[in-house]
């Protein structure tokens, strides 16, 4: 005698899982908002600032990426608090410890992308009087952008992937909320079957997303001839 | 030769004083001078290591000169300071807005329209606004003969039509001198024609240039002075008559025998 199937509990329960899968979303999202700026300026400061910036920033970078994301949350949500004596909630030791945590990666994914540029693109600017800013800004950022993206498409969606993290300090992102419609209904294969299809649906749906674009900027003219 | 060009020798555009400049140990220019009169044209010529590009490189300040002056418009660029000169990074940026450079490889910005690429100077560098941009855009490429491609991008033009482009963006920022590093090596040979007689017209309307080329039969056209350089220094200095076809030093005679006769420019059909 096989399992018996049932998918009607499931999505009796289904507006808890879409609020897990917003949480998991409103995560992943403010992660990305304030990891790529902060990424950017990471890794500018990386390649051109002064030898002590580039040593703390490379320390900094090798040790968000080195050190388990789980260690960092748990720092952010059980540490933090008692060494500045503020309480700080699932969601915001959620977002800051993802922000930082996928900074780091954005960083490299900027560096790479900002040393794939040919130096001669760096000469001609300065032949007309750009200077750095000008021709990062303007030249080499705008180049770099679009040959990082299928890197930064990848570190997006292991950024969403690792926010399931969070539920192990109960935030109620759509793994957490699975684990509970589990518990409740006994059903934990269609439980998290459906959890499942739910992070594919989203994942795919933006890496076929950033696939078109990525051919739609790949038709403008971006091929070089020399 | 310099057939009816204003080069009546009002002014000095640029003067370099015992130009030195050594990589670590290696000495690339060993004492270089040279004065180039407004609307003059000089061409440089010597053998690959010679310090051609180097010497160019030290006029706009892409490479620090290791010791020498450089005097732009009549005035030191730098600062004298302890027997040395002293430059400062924000004067250079805005020195080298003065000085255009086409290069080797056109080095167009691949992301920008042909257009764009020629207004971005302007626009960045002297913040000129829109409608002016645009204007001055159009008229440099129109002086290359490339306005009917301003919308196009870079990848779609032929390589003598790129680096007619960036002889566009170079002089868009309406230089007092224009430097050309081998403008025409990186190209096939049925497209150098358009780029030297492009150059050519540059120096009729008086442009002061000058020009590192392998075409000798372009510079002794083109040239009021040809400069022979040879491990670092001026070996040979002279009208392109002087140099080119009665040359004095047997350096110079090596490096002529190994072109053969110069080829000319295209010939003009029309
Ligand atoms: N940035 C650099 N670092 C070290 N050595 C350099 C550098 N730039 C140039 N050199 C060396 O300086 C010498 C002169 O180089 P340069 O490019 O000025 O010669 P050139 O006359 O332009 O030659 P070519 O005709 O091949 O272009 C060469 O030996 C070259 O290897
Ligand atoms: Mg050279």
């Amino acid at each position: 005698m096989g399992y018996e199937w049932d998918f009607a509990v499931v999505f009796r329960d289904f507006d808890l899982l879409l609020l897990g899968l917003v949480n998991t979303l409103k995560v992943t999202g403010l992660a990305l908002l304030f990891g790529v700026p902060l990424g950017l300026a990471l890794s500018l400061a990386r390649l051109y600032g002064n030898f002590a910036a580039r040593l703390f920033v490379g320390l900094v970078i090798e040790f968000l990426r080195t050190t388990p994301p789980i260690a960092q949350l748990f720092w952010f949500f059980f540490a933090l608090p008692i060494l500045i004596g503020v309480e700080i909630d699932p969601f915001r030791a959620s977002v800051l410890t993802f922000s930082l945590q996928s900074s780091a990666f954005f960083a490299e994914v900027f560096r790479a992308g900002i040393q794939s540029v040919e130096a001669g693109q760096w000469e001609a600017s300065r032949a007309i009087g750009m200077d750095r800013n000008e021709t990062l800004r303007r030249v080499i950022l705008p180049q770099g952008v679009k040959r990082m993206i299928p890197a930064f498409l990848e570190r997006a969606i292991e950024l969403m992937k690792t926010t399931t993290l969070v539920s192990a300090i109960s935030y109620a992102d759509l793994l957490y909320q699975a684990n509970s419609v589990a518990q409740s209904t006994y059903r934990t294969i269609e439980v998290f079957s459906v959890a499942a299809g739910m992070y594919f649906v989203v994942i795919f749906a933006c890496s076929l997303g950033v696939r078109r674009l990525e051919r739609r900027m790949a038709r403008s003219g971006e091929t070089v001839m020399n | 030769m310099s057939g009816g060009r204003g080069a009546d020798g009002a002014g000095e555009a640029l003067r370099i004083e015992d130009l030195r400049k050594s990589f670590g140990d290696l000495e690339v220019l060993g004492g270089v001078s040279l004065s180039v009169r407004r609307g003059e044209v000089v061409v440089v010529i010597g053998a690959s290591g010679s310090g051609k590009s180097t010497m160019l490189r030290c006029v706009n300040f892409m490479e620090i000169p290791t010791s020498g002056k450089i005097f732009l418009g009549g005035a030191l660029v730098g600062r004298e300071r302890g027997g040395g000169i002293e430059y400062r990074e924000k004067e250079l940026t805005r020195l080298r807005a003065r000085v255009g450079m086409v290069f080797q490889h056109f080095n167009l910005f691949p992301h920008m329209t042909v257009l764009q690429n020629v207004m971005e100077g302007p626009k960045t560098v002297l913040g000129c606004d829109g409608e002016e941009c645009r204007r001055r855009g159009n008229l440099y490429l129109d002086r290359v003969g490339l306005a009917w491609k301003a919308e196009s991008y870079p990848s779609q033009l032929s390589g003598g039509q790129q680096q007619r482009v960036a002889i566009a963006r170079a002089l868009a920022m309406e230089p007092e001198i224009m430097l050309f590093d081998e403008a025409t090596s990186a190209l096939d040979p049925e497209l150098v024609g358009e780029v030297l007689e492009t150059m050519k017209a540059l120096a009729e309307d008086g442009m002061t240039m000058i020009i590192v080329t392998h075409e000798l039969g372009f510079a002794y056209t083109v040239a009021d002075r040809v400069l022979f350089l040879s491990g670092g220094r001026v070996l040979e200095e002279g009208t392109p008559s002087e140099v080119l076809t009665f040359p004095r030093e047997e350096g110079t005679r090596n490096f002529l025998r190994g072109h053969g006769t110069f080829r000319l420019p295209e010939p003009r059909l029309d």
